[in-house]
């Protein structure tokens, strides 16, 4: 049985893990690569690695960050942030990562998910959708959520997929760095209305919150960054308490 | 030494770090007619059967020419859909063909939810002489030694090859498919045991294990390099 993933995020910025809450507010929480092994060992089943800040001499230092935690762990590995162009991705894959994350340029340049899919396969190609619940719907932002793109989620989603996008990897910008739990409402929304996994992101902070989106939420994989970096909660004893409530992982 | 193919489907990062992290001698051959003096065979692959078109003609025949011989040969995900005859992916293009049976895409059930491509990490059931199982006589998967039945590890596909005389562990997505094959020197993972944390590690290391366990295709191998 395919069990549901649970997936660690570093945000990383000039090389270092940092955690905002609500896209907000930085602190640093520790080298990538080291980070990444402690997450091995503890039984993490992914690994993405978010360049945030992505400015020109922050995606030549993002090269050797994952070089870095490519050569600590044998899991997939995602990197996302400013990938503008098909060069952008292939600089990520050259360095070691299995798949890429496409966020605003997925919404400014669809055709992108396609090429990629092409060259990579859909597998390699993951569309990041961060939304903000509005009215009965759901609206994106790009721009690191700065910005209005005046689309609904789950359309967003749908197209993503038939565009090529292998995963949609959905965050919510209103729990994100809250702890107050998954959007399992707009998690479900998305997961019905496309075949390909979702990975939900935004607002773990409990072990219930999990068990929640795996259940209520739909979701395939679950992602969260600052629990797991801060030692609050270990990645073995989150998949020991989802094992005996019955939720399928990798023990 | 092991070549490895790169025939340009997908990426061969993640494999290369793996082997070099298990100490192996690897090397990609430019040419086909380079691949019998090699100890063994790696074809990995990502992505659409189609690209294996690449490998159609003297790739094709330097390389079962080279497993006729009883080199190792072993396929990763698209590249062990490759040993079998051929894909529903790509009609028009032919496998290798050292094991029969034909590729077919997983259907999935989207209401149980269960999606295609199937990603994640799923479980490997042990099928038929095992290092555990019960039946002795026949001969033991030397790709599954120091695994146990259960394990997890890495897929990412929508198609899967049917489970045959070849299968020595196969895997549920909805339908039950071969995730594991190994006949004689021919060995194959649907998964990515380069992205499969310990166990992947232990079954690449098994193979590598098989080629060192071969003195008579490395001597060769050394004498003609």
């Amino acid at each position: 049985m395919l069990t549901k993933r649970i997936i660690a995020c570093m945000d990383v910025r000039d090389g270092q893990v940092v955690k905002g809450v609500q896209f907000q507010q930085l602190r640093h929480a520790g080298d990538p690569a080291e980070l990444a092994q402690r997450y091995n060992v503890e039984g993490i089943d992914e690994v993405v690695v978010l360049d945030i800040t992505a400015t020109l001499e922050s995606r030549q230092a993002l090269a050797k960050t994952i070089s870095a935690v490519a050569h600590r762990i044998f899991l997939p590995l995602t990197v996302g942030g400013g990938i503008r162009k098909e060069g952008d991705a292939a600089a990520a894959v050259d360095a070691g990562a299995d798949k890429v994350s496409l966020n605003t340029a997925a919404l400014n340049n669809p055709t992108l998910i396609s090429t990629l899919a092409r060259r990579y396969g859909s597998q390699a190609v993951i569309v990041a959708i961060d939304a903000k619940r509005r009215g009965n719907g759901f609206a994106v932002y790009v721009r690191s959520g700065t910005s209005d793109a005046a689309r609904d989620a789950v359309e967003w989603a749908r197209e993503a997929e038939s565009r090529g996008a292998g995963e949609i990897l959905l965050t919510s910008m209103d729990r994100d760095g809250t702890r107050s739990g998954f959007d399992c409402d707009m998690t479900a929304a998305v997961a019905n209305a496309v075949n390909i996994p979702v990975i939900a992101s935004g607002g773990a902070g409990d072990l219930d919150h999990f068990y929640d989106v795996f259940t209520h939420g739909r979701a395939d994989a679950a992602l969260a960054a600052s629990i797991f970096h801060y030692d609050d909660t270990s990645v073995s004893e989150l998949k020991k308490y989802l094992n005996g409530r019955n939720i399928p992982v990798r023990m | 030494m092991i070549a490895l193919i790169d025939y340009g489907a997908g990426n061969l990062t993640s494999v290369r770090k793996a082997l070099t992290a298990l100490g192996a001698n690897f090397a990609t051959p430019a040419r086909p007619e380079e691949c019998p003096r090699f100890s063994a065979l790696i074809v990995p692959g990502v992505g659409n059967f189609a690209s294996t078109a690449a490998l159609v003609g003297p790739w094709r025949d330097a390389i079962a020419e080279t497993v006729r011989r009883g080199t190792p040969l072993f396929g990763i995900c698209l590249g062990m859909q490759w040993l079998f005859e051929g894909s529903d992916e790509a009609p028009d293009v032919p496998g290798l063909g050292v094991l029969e049976g034909r590729v077919t895409r997983l259907r999935g059930d989207a209401e149980a939810g269960l999606k295609i491509p199937h990603v994640g990490w799923n479980a490997l059931k042990f099928r038929g002489p095992t290092p555990r199982g019960a039946d002795l006589s026949g001969p033991r998967s030397r790709m599954l030694a120091g695994l146990d039945d259960g394990a997890h590890v890495y897929f990412t596909h929508s198609y899967a090859a049917p489970i045959t005389e070849a299968c020595v562990a196969a895997t549920t997505h909805g339908d039950t498919f071969a995730s594991v094959v190994e006949r004689g020197n021919v060995f194959g993972v649907q998964f990515h045991p380069e992205k499969s944390s310990d166990a992947g590690l232990q079954i690449i290391r098994n193979f590598l294990e098989v080629t060192r366990t071969l003195p008579a295709a490395a001597t060769r191998a050394e004498a003609e390099c």
